[in-house]
């Protein structure tokens, strides 16, 4: 009885292990396991499904509205079809063009899309939206020969470049709001051709704001890198007052703050009226100092100060003052000292501090808004112009799509040379 | 992809709206533009009307634009009710399918029994929106400040050598462009026949350019008066209702120049969608009646939308003063004025704007 | 330039305080002469950092002179007094190889590429760690940290080594390691050392001469072995090595020697007089455990008292005996662990003894 049991019991030679009861171990091992992971996703899952839905999801939305053009494709379907055809550029497209124009305008008319309709294909070319509205309210009438009848309404229909520009964004998916956010666009023969130089603005006004951003950033570590050395060497009762003075910004409301340095920087205000009581300036040479790019960028390095000097005191609070002491025995004069031995052990905080800063500083859209005047305007004020008033969000995704892996590339080249495990952010 | 974008997006909307979406309709949502017009709004409507029907009017400022109300109908959650626009883009969200259309032939008539349509001074009323004010932009100047003679014309404005000093002007084409060629002798019957040429549109640019320099760019309606009152500028562009504000509340010596103004309608609109669409219909019906647009010209100097609200104008809540004389309509200051042509605008803004920030930028 | 027999180091009249109220050194003498290794030795607080710390320039001297090769150093800047230094916590470049790391003082004197080669291998080849010069400090044992530190402080030949607790970091073994290391380079390259410490078994292991400090002031500077046998006061007695204390009074000055009664009533014992005023003075009286005989042959020693065992402690090479004599039952006996030593037993009763020389008489 008990040789039996015992030869039962016992795992075949060579086999697999098993537990007790004759399971394989290996699937014990996991069952023991799954539970505990399973309650591990739980946990964070809300998080995933938080950053999912409230960050990447906008930004997948942001990138497919940048290329997305449904409008013209959905209103315009018999002209699109009308148009496949024609491809001659210099001469009007035939009669059945036409025929398949003033049916679809009919329609969008009595669905009431042809508004929409109509403003996007006036961010191409100003002036359409009235052309195609007015159609509209007559298309219902009209009687053929419809080429006689719609070029009889609005001379805008005699143009092969309306037709153009009908056909090119009667694709569902485009790339003219990144040519527009570049300066360019297609011109009659659908060559890609820059803007009219009136009309130039976003190329310069990155090159604007990435300028900007980098002088905020040099700005913000010259006067941040001394103020982060001196909390990391005061003792804590002073460190703490000065670390009160440095957070107090954040304390307060962006708007209150900037509308503060309004006051200050203003022609009329505390800055100039020192200077001119002092002598310096005299009351007609008063100095602009906001309300154009100087402002913009005095007030965004107050603003954005934290970000730089508290990288760089988490850091700097961590290098022992030991290592200075021990150049100074090794012979370096405090100057050698400090750049060969202090500034090098300081990177990681003058890396995250700068990124940080430079990053937020591209995407600022507030303080250049209310004191940037006609030449501190930046990128994210036209992205905002584009997104509450000309509602182009089209164009507005493109010009942030640009920016956000302007964000992504300058990231990877920090990734490059400084190396991203470095990077230490408090 | 798309569907899972739009269901996404709405999750966002969702979430993001929660807090309104419970409203019920013993609520309604009123959005406006902040500032002492929104005061005059809830004075002379939201309170009799909270009185009459006993229900709750939550008070909302944005800045204008459509952008929050396209937001809100694409992502099927509209916690706005009613919604104060201006004229260009009540027009845009109505043909973009936006905005509720209304009946207008419900609106109470005069109280001679006029009907509401040839009440409402024409070119007030539209298929999406009940008018309730004119206001108008006009530059205005402190008296306070200003040594050697007074500016009477639009053409003053534009003239550093006469009026030294910073100007200050809306960071954008709009009315400034107006301004421009009517300075430059352009009669407002022509304006916007001038400015749809590229040639009027250069005359435009080049007479702004003349005081470039000298110009300070404000965003919202409430910098002028303070631009004004720090001395920051000479002149400024205004809306007519904030200087009036400014100098009959705080006793400022504000004073506005008429010449020249150009003038627009505010209306009443439903986003397309909302829940309480029947309560808010409601609304715009109580306000837009004779009694309380005249109510309202006791707290703003904007212009009542209805002819017959005119006589019944009073004097000023706190000042004392009579509305009457300043209202943009008023004989006196309607002589050289210029409608908004919001036509023209909804045409041409994209293009205007872009030169208008790339001649700023340079 | 100074003769052979010239102190490399001299500190006179050196006070030093922090707050203006105490002072933290107090009338500083001290002359090093070249070669020599001197320890500070002292407990916690008692001015040994501060003196090598004022020596190498990190702090100022309230009052008196140091001199560094004949000439004052009070006013000149660290950097340029060519004094090498070891840290307790290494104190290396994290962000340098250990090459770059030795080539920063040469780099720093202007020194030239080969030149800076050969002596980044010649220092690194005498702690044992040639062939480390690419790897980053990180990478390194703590042992291997600190030979680099010794290394770094010794590559520009500098005349006077400061070491600031050098190993206090490192495991025991590591420590004795380390000890017979420092004393090895001291002796083939002769560079003059100043050593500060609180262990005093590492300042007995390593040093020329001990300087304790005790509250600011020198209590007794002398080579280890004069510290351990001919201790001069009380102090210096109790903090090196462990030691047996009477209290009493003299009774009576003999030449060299004393007779002191002890306070407690309970015995009267003969002295060596080291440091009492003469009759009637209070005094400590010091006695080594190990200098304690048992059962020694009646007369053959002055003092011989009746002992009761109460406590033994098997300690390997030698047993800890406590025992209850004249009075005090803290009094150890060390036994060692060799033939023709009788086993106790704990509740016992023997004779114990001692020679005058091992019982000093001291200040109290």
């Amino acid at each position: 009885m008990t040789d039996a049991a015992t030869t039962d019991a016992a795992p075949p030679a060579n086999g697999p292990l098993t537990t007790a009861d004759g399971r394989p171990l290996k699937s014990a091992l996991a069952r023991a396991e799954r539970m505990r992971r399973v309650k591990a996703m739980l946990l964070v899952l809300p998080l995933l499904l938080f950053i999912g839905i409230t960050f990447l999801s906008p930004i997948a939305l942001m990138l497919f509205r940048s290329v997305d053009n449904p409008i013209v494709a959905d209103n315009m379907p018999r002209t699109i079809a009308a148009l496949e055809a024609w491809d001659d550029h210099g001469e009007l497209p035939d009669e059945a063009a036409f025929a398949a124009l003033t049916a679809d305008l009919a329609e969008a008319r009595r669905n009431r899309t042809i508004g929409r309709l109509a403003t996007r294909l006036n961010y191409e070319t100003g002036g359409l939206r009235s052309t195609v509205t007015r159609t509209g309210r007559r298309a219902q009438r009209l009687k053929a020969p419809f080429k006689e009848a719609l070029i009889g309404l609005d001379g805008d229909w005699a143009n092969p470049e309306t037709w153009a520009t009908i056909k090119r964004l009667g694709k569902r998916i485009t790339g003219v709001n990144y040519l527009a956010a570049v300066d360019r666009r297609y011109d009659v023969d659908g060559n890609v051709v820059p803007q009219p130089e009136v009309r130039r603005i976003y190329i310069g006004n990155f090159i604007q704001t990435l300028w900007m951003s980098v002088i905020v950033t040099i700005a913000c570590l010259a006067l941040g890198f001394p103020v982060a050395y001196l909390l990391s060497i005061l003792p804590l009762r002073y460190s703490n007052v000065l670390m009160i003075l440095v957070l107090l910004p954040f304390w307060t409301s962006l708007l209150v703050r900037t509308t503060s340095w309004i006051v200050l920087l203003q022609t009329e205000g505390i800055i100039n009226d020192i200077l001119v009581w002092s002598g310096i300036i005299s009351d007609d040479g008063r100095i602009q100092l906001i309300f154009n790019a100087e402002g913009t960028v005095i007030a965004m390095t107050h603003i954005l100060l934290p970000f730089m000097i508290l990288p760089l005191y988490s850091v700097m609070k961590t290098i022992p003052p030991i290592y200075m002491r021990a150049a100074a025995s090794l012979g370096a004069s405090r100057h050698y000292a400090f750049r060969r031995v202090y500034l090098p052990n300081t990177l990681p905080g003058i890396g995250a501090g700068c990124l940080l800063v430079f990053i937020l500083a591209i995407g600022y859209y507030i303080t250049p808004a209310l004191v940037g005047g006609q030449d501190g305007m930046m990128i994210s004020n036209f992205i905002a112009y584009h997104m509450q008033r000309s509602l182009n969000w089209g164009l507005a995704a493109a010009l942030g799509a640009i920016l956000l892996f302007g964000v992504l590339i300058l990231y990877w080249v920090y990734s490059k040379l400084v190396g991203i495990e470095r990077l230490k952010l408090g | 992809m798309k569907r899972l974008l739009t269901a996404s997006v709405s999750a966002v909307a969702a979430l993001g709206l929660w807090a309104g979406a419970a409203a019920a309709a013993d609520k309604l949502t009123v959005v406006s533009w902040g500032g002492a017009y929104s005061m005059s709004q809830v004075k002379a409507y939201h309170e009799p009307y909270e009185a009459k029907k006993g229900i709750k009017i939550l008070s909302e400022n944005y800045n204008g634009g459509l952008a929050e109300i396209k937001a809100q109908v694409e992502a099927g959650k509209v916690t706005w009710d009613v919604v104060d626009l201006e004229l260009s883009d009540a027009v845009r969200g109505c043909d973009e399918g936006l905005l509720e259309e209304l009946d207008l032939s419900q609106l109470p008539p005069a109280p001679d029994g006029t009907p509401a349509k040839e009440d409402f001074i024409a070119g007030t009323l539209h298929d999406c929106g009940v008018a309730t004010i004119l206001w108008s932009t006009i530059y205005a100047f402190d008296a306070g400040r200003m040594t050697g003679g007074k500016p009477r014309t639009i053409a003053d404005f534009f003239d550093a050598k006469k009026f030294p000093g910073k100007r200050g002007m809306r960071k954008t084409p709009k009315v400034n462009l107006e301004f421009a060629l009517m300075a430059d002798g352009v009669p407002p019957g022509k304006v916007y026949e001038m400015l749809s040429t590229p040639k009027g549109v250069d005359r435009a640019f080049a007479k702004l350019d003349t005081i470039k320099d000298d110009v300070i760019w404000w965003e919202t309606g409430s910098q002028p008066p303070q631009l004004l009152a720090d001395g920051e500028v000479a002149l400024t562009t205004a809306y007519n209702g904030r200087i009036f504000d400014a100098a009959a509340s705080e006793g400022k010596s504000f004073e506005i120049v008429w010449d020249g103004q150009v003038w627009d309608i505010d209306l009443y609109s439903v986003p397309k969608g909302s829940p309480n669409k029947d309560a808010a219909i409601e609304f715009i019906k109580f306000a837009t009646g004779t009694k309380r647009l005249a109510d309202q010209a006791s707290y703003i100097s904007y212009g009542p939308a209805r002819r017959s609200s005119v006589a019944l104008i009073g004097k000023h809540f706190e000042a004392g003063i009579p509305m009457g004389p300043h209202m943009p309509t008023s004989p006196g200051n309607f002589k050289n004025a210029l409608q908004n042509d919001f036509e023209f605008w909804a045409d041409y803004q994209d293009e205007l704007n872009e030169r208008f920030n790339a001649w700023l930028a340079n | 330039m100074i003769g052979r027999n010239d102190p490399l180091v001299r500190f006179r009249e050196v006070q030093k305080t922090y707050d203006g109220e105490s002072l933290v050194v107090k009338d500083l003498n001290l002359d090093i002469a070249p070669g020599e290794f001197l320890t500070l030795l002292g407990p916690s607080g008692s001015g040994k950092t501060t003196c090598l710390m004022m020596l190498a320039g990190f702090e100022t001297v309230t009052y008196g002179t140091i001199y560094l090769g004949g000439g004052p150093i009070n006013n000149l800047p660290p950097h340029k007094r060519g004094i090498g230094m070891v840290f307790q916590n290494y104190a290396l470049f994290p962000h340098m190889t250990v090459g770059e790391n030795l080539s920063f003082p040469l780099e720093a004197r202007g020194a030239g590429k080969a030149d800076v080669r050969e002596k980044i291998g010649r220092a690194l080849e005498a702690v044992q760690l040639g062939g480390y010069e690419r790897r980053r400090p990180g990478q390194l044992s703590g042992g291997q940290q600190q030979r680099v530190a010794l290394a770094r402080a010794l590559v520009f030949e500098p005349a006077l080594v400061l070491m600031d607790e050098p190993l206090g970091a490192l495991d025991k073994q590591l420590r004795e390691h380390m000890q017979f290391e420092i004393k090895r380079i001291h002796e083939s390259l002769g560079v003059t050392v100043v050593y500060v410490t609180h262990d005093q078994g590492e300042a007995l292991t390593l040093s020329d001469r001990i300087a304790v400090l005790n509250n600011g002031v020198i209590q007794q500077i002398d080579a280890p072995a004069d510290l351990y046998e001919k201790p001069k006061n009380a102090f210096v007695a109790q903090f090196i090595g462990e030691n047996n204390r009477l209290r009493g009074h003299v009774r009576h000055m003999n030449g060299t020697s004393c007779r002191v009664e002890l306070d407690n009533g309970q015995g009267e014992m003969q002295a060596l007089a080291v440091n009492v005023s003469g009759s009637g003075a209070p005094t400590t009286l010091s006695l080594r455990p190990e200098r304690v005989v048992i059962d020694p042959p009646p007369g053959s020693l002055p003092n011989r008292f009746e002992a009761r065992v109460e406590e033994l402690t098997y300690l390997g090479d030698h047993i800890r005996t406590r025992v209850n004599v004249c009075g005090t039952d803290q009094f150890i006996v060390k036994i060692p662990n060799a033939h023709g030593h009788a086993s106790l037993k704990e509740g016992s009763t023997v004779t114990v003894g001692w020679e005058i020389d091992d019982c000093r008489a001291l200040d109290t």
